[in-house]
């Protein structure tokens, strides 16, 4: 099997403005499914993390169970479902009550989707953390949520760091799945452009060195955040 | 002397295990009160009680006549006068030592930055930690980690500090200077009960001692009373154990 690697630079040349603009709408997607997804999963493991109480009264301790309860479901099944299925289930459930774009659809789900993995990572972070970090803010009179605030999750984020960045580089690839909405992101060009001149391998070679591209530069700059993060040193001020 | 802290039958079992068994306590403003006892007696239990780290299964806890079990009652606010000291001091690691002095301060009791800075020094140099107010707090020695922890304390304006083995998580050398900062501030007439096996430090800085065995107390006294002239068998055993 030989690979015409003339043929693909030529392929990448010829279709260069569709193969940036499948890169800009993979990394469109990488983060704002990243960063919203990791709102999401900050919300959820917050709220999770909040324990029903003796001191609890009776109205707080039914919504904190009931809110377990929708939590535990929506972790269930968006990991337990593929991207792709979610990604049409969802977009044809809700279209005539949003109307929404394949482009809004696909951001939404992305996010929702990389939100059930951070509630899990970031909900591993505040395992590592000691419950005596907690005890003593409690001790001092700070509530549930302050403790969560200035405490818990900062830390958190903090160990769960290289997980949160590495689903940055999964929704990279992932993204691809979103292809059947459609979405123009970087596999859905690939596709189309490969129909046209049915050179498949030289195609998609030049596609796969795009995504390894962005997967490094991705790694890279993850790397520096971590140590930089590494050397950043807490203060008071974080809690204004 | 007013009662700040009154215990009445108090009870807490985990698992089905008994480890109060009907407490009945009184500490008084400006009272230095040490609860001592052999490992697994209730100690502790006893001092997270009273800061409502352990909810009890029955019996009540009044702070000034308050109870603090009633329901609505507000816990937070009660929790910034009755601040506690843990064995394994628990600062805040995402904090250098001035932000573990202050984040309960300016959340909780709405102090602006600058009167918490303020008050935060001035407890750091009450500790002799002044040096190391931007400190990380992992890379502190336990003893300094747990003068800060007072510090923290201190920096509330506690009505009451609890004490919870302070310096069983030290080592020999740094036992002293933790001990020399309870001194002063039972010296300083702040409210304190001490979880603790130092008995030669409970011994020189109590007024109450709380002698417990098997989730009771079993013997309660003054310094001289419990350490010199114990009544009970059970307490002449402990202190024998220990030479004292």
């Amino acid at each position: 099997m030989n690979i015409d690697l003339v043929r693909s630079f030529e392929i990448f040349i010829e279709n260069f403005d569709s193969f940036m603009y499948g890169v800009m709408m993979t990394v469109l997607f990488a983060i704002v499914g990243t960063v919203f997804g990791l709102i999401i999963g900050l919300l959820v493991s917050g709220i999770r993390a909040i324990k029903i109480e003796k001191t609890d009264s009776e109205p707080v301790k039914v919504i904190k169970k009931i809110a377990e309860l929708i939590i535990r479901f929506y972790i269930f099944v968006f990991r337990g479902t593929p991207m792709m299925v979610q990604a049409i289930f969802f977009y044809y459930f809700f279209r005539d009550i949003f109307h929404w774009t394949h482009l809004e659809a696909g951001l939404v789900i992305i996010a929702i989707n990389t939100g059930a993995y951070m509630a899990e990572i970031i909900r591993s972070g505040i395992g590592a953390i000691d419950k005596g970090q907690k005890e003593a803010s409690r001790s001092l009179g700070l509530s549930n949520v302050q403790t969560l605030l200035y405490i818990i999750l900062p830390q958190a984020i903090r160990n769960s760091f290289p997980s949160i960045g590495n689903q940055l580089i999964v929704n990279i690839k992932d993204s691809s799945m979103l292809n059947v909405l459609p979405i123009t992101e970087l596999f859905f060009q690939t596709t189309s452009i490969a129909g046209s001149n049915m050179q498949f391998i030289e195609t998609y070679l030049i596609t796969a060195l795009l995504y390894l591209l962005l997967t490094s530069l991705a790694s890279l700059a993850l790397n520096l955040f971590e140590r930089k993060m590494g050397l950043a040193k807490a203060h008071v001020e974080m809690c204004s | 002397m007013q009662e700040m802290i009154k215990i009445e039958g108090l009870k807490k079992g985990f698992e089905g295990q008994h480890v109060l068994k009907g407490i009945d306590l009184k500490l008084y403003k400006g009272e230095v009160m040490t609860i001592i006892g052999s490992s697994g007696s209730g100690k502790s239990t006893l001092l997270r009680c009273v800061n409502l780290l352990e909810y009890p299964d029955s019996g009540h806890i009044y702070f000034k006549d308050q109870d603090i079990l009633a329901k609505g009652f507000d816990v937070n606010s009660y929790r910034s006068h009755v601040n506690m000291v843990f064995q394994s001091f628990n600062l805040f690691n995402n904090y250098d030592v001035l932000g573990n002095l202050t984040l309960g301060q300016i959340k909780v009791l709405k102090r602006s930055k600058d009167e918490a800075k303020e008050i935060a020094i001035h407890n750091l140099k009450r500790v002799g930690m002044q040096d190391f107010m931007h400190a990380d707090v992992r890379k502190l020695s336990g003893g300094q980690k747990q003068r800060v922890a007072i510090a923290r304390a201190l920096s509330m304006s506690p009505e009451i500090i609890l004490f919870d083995e302070p310096t069983s998580a030290l080592d020999p050398e740094m036992v002293n200077e933790v001990l020399r900062v309870i001194k002063d501030l039972a010296d300083d007439g702040l409210t304190m009960m001490i979880v603790t096996h130092e008995m030669r430090f409970a011994k020189d800085v109590s007024h109450k001692v709380a002698f417990m065995s098997e989730g009771v107390i079993s013997e309660f006294g003054t310094a001289s009373e419990i350490f010199e002239h114990p009544k009970k068998e059970r307490t002449r055993q402990f202190l024998a154990s220990l030479n004292i």
